[in-house]
């Protein structure tokens, strides 16, 4: 454990993501606290600027505080990430190990089947669902895992075909062990850092996408999240340019804080093609 | 001081049509003959020819080729226009209209008391629900002579003077149309009318083109040599062309309600939000009465007390349009200033509440219900989550649901909601627009029916007498007894009465001079 946090700070740009992290979730986790009551709330007068009025980052064209908006709107966003992100997970992973351990006809099925899927363009499917099953907090956690998933699968499924003709696999099924504690006790555990990276940068950009379906007006109407907060400001951006150059801010900095954190975990839980690709430089 | 030397000439020369309300606008200034108005036609209308297709983009680029009988002022008082003058018998069943003389359709032919009698009686009874259902009270229609045209009807109808407007009713050329199917003769897909302007070429998304008409029976007019219609899909790029000049007009929906104070701030540009008097949108809450506790007098009440109707008006629509007073607008006729809507007033909205047994639970919420928001664009979303703060305050819990255009209109139309909001035209009459959203025999599976299924037969009695009456004051006696009704039984919680952008260059002039705006003639039109 040493060891990995050692591996881990040696990039600087990692540490630096997770600090922005960490406050990211702390100012969801405080939002009850900092800004008490709803961000819907009309707290002041419309269009007040940065500042003004007793609003740090202004308010919109109905008066509500833009700065209750983007620390409420933090625990849509990262809700969204992480939850859509588990949902991606259990499905990407299930399919890529059930087709990498099993092989043949199954793996083929399994992946003509992903195929399908990453040959639709993700964020044109996502809307699509979105729009069928109308617009609510679940809906969309549905559709950003549905049009997430296929690189897990992909990944898992290509470790798993280098990993089960390893000895320890082939010694685990010379000791009659079933297939399915085969894949859980001995395969997954080894095929992990991959898949931690990549779901590091998969909240990323499921936040990115979840802001994108919001900004497109296809957002929940009862949740307030920052691609809200931006679509809502994108028509008066002439009068009031913070309505969406402090929500953009937010998501610009903590996807950009996934991706150092998702780095720094590659570097560490790769430790000798960390220092291979330092010794290059 | 006072008029110019040269303004009284014009006036005197342009004489009789100088002498209309609207016209006093451009007092002072001589018309000027000639130059191009470019304009935006938003969305593109799908046919030119008023009738066949009865959308606003439609209305207004064929309310320049067509024309009507009448015209109406902002007071919705009938003005000349294809009809020179008009009588009505004393039992209030007989109508006569004088045609103007020398009145030429696009391809020469004169217009006479056939044309009239053809397009009321046969041509919109076939092509127009909205036509047929007044027309048909008609029992009679014939041309006395080439220039006279009498209406019989089997009942007296008071509001039958308003159905003469180009947009409910425009002369068609009778030889063009007579024993074909309306809806496919060639004619629909080539506009002839008798309007200043006649139809010259189509682009399809790009332009439409307008040009003079040198046959026009009023002398000298209409004085612009040419109007183009631009197709502008973007909202901002329409925005654009107004403030860079290349459209001189913008109208309806074209430019976004928050765009509209930076173009009043500009100086070269006039801002009216007049014009839409003849179509009065009334926008209203609409609730569905079958589901409890909306079936509740005082419930609907406190809804009423709990929104601010004057933050919808002034920060929704920035002044563009006015809080409601009730179920009438104020620009329709009938309407009855005294009979006035609960004012916001959070405490009385809680109030009723409680007395309805109403008891907050421990997060404050009374009770809960589903609201389709209208899926109209931005400002109507912004209005959905304003409610919900408003409610909100009351201890009423609105959870907003977002769907697109169709589903709205068929779940609308269905009776699938708690609540929604919707707007519908008045038509300057209660009897034309208002009656149907509340007659129990109008509740129908139909949009712009009484969807939210209120019934009264108080109410129902009320419409019938002042639809049935001949006698203005009768009618006014009734109207004003079913608005203090309504306003006492809040069967929808109305919010503002509408109105839509129009803006122009200060160059032009007599852009709105009438209760239908742009969708008048232009034939006084001018750029100075």
């Amino acid at each position: 454990m040493k060891e990995f946090w050692r591996n881990f700070a040696r990039n600087r740009g990692a540490v630096v993501g997770l600090a922005i992290l960490l406050g990211v979730l702390a100012l969801a986790l405080l939002a009850p606290l900092l800004y008490p009551g709803s961000p819907w709330d009309m707290a002041g007068m419309p269009f007040a600027p940065p500042g003004e009025m007793g609003m740090l980052l202004g308010t919109d064209s109905l008066g509500r505080d833009v700065a209750a908006g983007i620390a409420h709107g933090a625990r849509v966003s990262l809700l969204v990430g992480a939850v859509s992100t588990v949902v991606a997970l259990v499905i990407g992973v299930s399919l890529g190990a059930f087709a990498g351990y099993l092989g043949g006809w199954a793996d083929d099925v399994v992946m003509r089947f992903t195929e399908f899927f990453q040959t639709i363009p993700s964020f044109v499917l996502a809307i699509l669902l979105v729009a069928i099953f109308t617009p609510t907090i679940g809906s969309i956690v549905f559709a950003i895992a549905v049009v997430s998933w296929p690189p897990v699968a992909r990944v898992v499924r290509a470790e798993f075909l280098s990993l089960r003709s390893r000895e320890f696999v082939q010694a685990s099924e010379v000791l009659g062990k079933s297939r399915l504690s085969i894949v859980f006790g001995d395969i997954l555990p080894n095929a992990l850092s991959p898949i931690v990276v990549l779901a590091s940068l998969m909240v990323a950009s499921a936040i990115l996408l979840e802001s994108a379906l919001s900004f497109l007006g296809l957002g929940d109407p009862n949740m307030m999240s920052w691609g809200f907060l931006i679509g809502s400001g994108r028509s008066v951006i002439r009068i009031a340019w913070w309505m969406s150059v402090f929500p953009g801010i937010a998501i610009f900095l903590t996807v950009l804080s996934l991706n150092l954190v998702g780095e720094g975990l590659s570097d560490a839980l790769n430790p000798r093609l960390t220092r291979n690709r330092g010794g290059k430089a | 001081m006072g008029l110019s030397r040269r303004g009284l000439m014009a006036t005197a020369i342009v004489s009789p049509w100088l002498m209309r309300a609207g016209d006093a606008l451009a007092q002072g200034i001589q018309p000027k003959r000639g130059g191009t108005l470019t304009t935006i036609v938003n969305p593109e209308p799908p046919v030119l020819h008023v009738g066949v297709n009865n959308q606003a983009p439609t209305l207004i680029v064929g309310g320049k080729i067509f024309q009507g009988l009448l015209r109406y002022s902002a007071k919705l008082e009938p003005m000349p226009e294809l009809a020179k003058s008009w009588e009505v018998s004393a039992d209030g069943l007989e109508y006569t209209f004088h045609l103007q003389e020398n009145v030429k359709f696009h391809d020469g032919q004169p217009m006479t008391a056939e044309d009239v009698v053809f397009s009321i009686m046969k041509f919109h009874m076939e092509v127009s629900p909205r036509a047929r259902g007044v027309f048909a009270r008609i029992k009679e229609g014939v041309a006395v002579d080439a220039n006279t045209v009498k209406f019989v009807l089997s009942a007296p109808f008071e509001p039958f003077l308003l159905m003469f407007d180009v947009t409910v009713s425009a002369i068609v050329p009778k030889h063009l149309f007579d024993g074909q199917d309306y809806r496919q003769a060639p004619a629909v897909q080539k506009p002839i009318g008798t309007g200043p302007f006649r139809f010259v070429e189509w682009q399809r998304g790009n332009f439409i083109r307008l040009e003079r008409f040198d046959g026009y029976w009023k002398p000298g007019q209409p004085y612009l040599d040419s109007i183009i219609y631009r197709v502008v899909p973007d909202s901002q790029s329409r925005r654009l062309a107004l403030e860079t000049g290349q459209v001189q007009l913008t109208q309806s929906n074209d430019i976004e309600p928050f765009d509209v104070p930076q173009m009043r701030a500009r100086p070269n540009l006039e801002v009216q939000t007049a014009g839409w008097e003849y179509f009065g949108p009334l926008m209203w809450l609409e609730l569905n009465h079958r589901v409890k506790p909306l079936d509740d007098v005082r419930v609907r009440k406190a809804l009423a007390h709990a929104v601010n109707r004057d933050f919808i008006a002034q920060r929704l629509w920035f002044g563009i349009g006015k809080p409601a007073t009730g179920p009438v607008a104020s620009s329709t006729r009938f309407y009855d200033a005294s009979a006035k809507m609960p004012a916001y007033n959070v405490e009385a909205a809680k109030k009723l509440l409680d007395e309805a047994g109403l008891k907050p639970n421990g997060q404050g919420v009374r009770f809960t219900i589903r609201h389709l928001s209208l899926p109209y664009g931005e400002v109507f979303t912004r209005l959905g989550e304003f409610l919900r703060q408003s409610l909100r305050q009351v201890g009423v819990d609105l959870q907003l649901e977002s769907v697109d255009v169709g589903t709205w209109a068929q779940r609308t139309a269905n009776w699938e909601f708690d609540t929604t909001i919707n707007y519908l035209y008045q038509y300057g009459d209660p009897t034309l627009g208002v009656e149907r959203s509340y007659v129990s025999t109008n509740i129908k599976k139909i949009l712009f029916s009484n969807v939210a299924g209120y019934a009264n037969p108080k109410v129902d009695a009320l419409f019938t007498q002042a639809r049935d009456a001949a006698d203005p004051k009768a009618r006014q006696a009734a109207f004003s007894e079913v608005q203090k009704l309504l306003v006492e039984e809040v069967p929808l919680v109305w919010l503002m009465e509408m109105a839509f952008p129009t803006i122009y260059d200060r160059k032009l002039n007599n852009v709105i001079t009438s209760g239908a705006g742009v969708h008048a003639s232009f034939d006084d039109v001018f750029l100075a």
